[in-house]
């Protein structure tokens, strides 16, 4: 992992961090409901990505632990976004 | 009959794949993981059935105060990898300035984060609201204070590898940075679901 890959991924994270925070800010979040709430999740789901493959280094780890992680990282994003979606229907 | 070159059929490499750090912090991780699964889940639910009312206490947070709090934890995460890479490119012994450097800003985002969580529980607690306010406090007190327990840990854990890298001898090893970034890093993802889930999610 090349130092120019970090950096390039902490600004990924920055900039998925902002848009979260205006998913929330501009309320859209509230207006769009489940779509707002797929979108702040999905936007999650990419950050974590990026920790787990390129800041925990499990990009060239054996691919249990890999799967074990991302699919933590899916599992849950995925029964949050369901939750709220079954709920609001 | 034509006659072939006999084509040359690259072997491939040896695959190697490495796990960064100790296999031990992976396991706890990997329960950490499954803890706080569970407690993200059972906020959905209660969320689910309770709709209004945690809309209602949610608006009581302070969402730009979550962000920079994401902001810190990033910035930390960050700085942690940049002092694990240090390492691996110069050594323990070569890039024992350079790792110190990458782990006090760590720590110094670490602190920020913990400064200003402190500073928000401090308001909530002025304001009369405590566990025993609502459902949604008793969660948000209970996710936000086991993470910010894990948050302790994890500086504890960057402080006593700053303390390697700075005074002994011999510098703190590879492996023993890289499982220290691990349970940070892992701080930094549970984060990265808690703050939408508690502080933006209607």
């Amino acid at each position: 992992m090349s130092a120019r890959r970090l950096n390039f991924v902490f600004v990924l994270l920055l900039a998925g961090t902002a848009l979260t925070w205006w998913l929330g800010d501009s309320g859209w979040a509230e207006r769009a409901g489940t779509w707002a709430v797929l979108a702040m999740f999905g936007v999650s789901v990419v950050k974590g990505t990026m920790v787990v493959l390129d800041f925990m280094a499990l990009r060239g780890a054996p691919a249990l632990w890999r799967r074990l992680m991302l699919g933590w990282l899916l599992g849950v994003s995925g029964a949050i976004v369901l939750i709220h979606a079954l709920a609001a229907r | 009959m034509s006659s072939s070159t006999p084509s040359l059929r690259p072997v491939d490499a040896p695959v190697t794949s490495r796990l960064a750090g100790d296999l031990a912090i992976w396991f706890v991780i990997a329960a950490e993981l499954l803890t706080f699964g569970l407690l993200f889940v059972a906020y959905a639910v209660m969320r689910a059935r309770h709709t209004q009312a945690f809309d209602e206490a949610q608006r009581q947070l302070d969402r730009d105060t979550g962000a920079i709090n994401t902001v810190l934890l990033i910035a930390g995460s960050w700085c942690v990898a940049r002092a694990v890479h240090a390492m691996q490119a110069l050594g323990p012994a070569a890039g024992r300035a350079t790792v110190a450097r990458w782990l006090v800003a760590a720590i110094a985002c670490g602190s920020g984060f913990l400064a200003l969580k402190w500073h928000e529980y401090a308001l909530k607690w002025a304001a009369g609201i405590d566990l025993s306010t609502s459902d949604f406090f008793m969660f948000y007190y209970l996710l936000t204070g086991f993470h910010f327990l894990h948050v302790v840990a994890a500086l504890a854990i960057l402080l006593g590898l700053l303390a390697l890298t700075l005074w002994r001898r011999e510098p703190a090893s590879l492996h023993a940075l890289e499982t220290g970034a691990a349970f940070w890093h892992m701080v930094d993802l549970l984060w990265i679901v808690l703050f939408p889930l508690v502080y933006v999610m209607r």
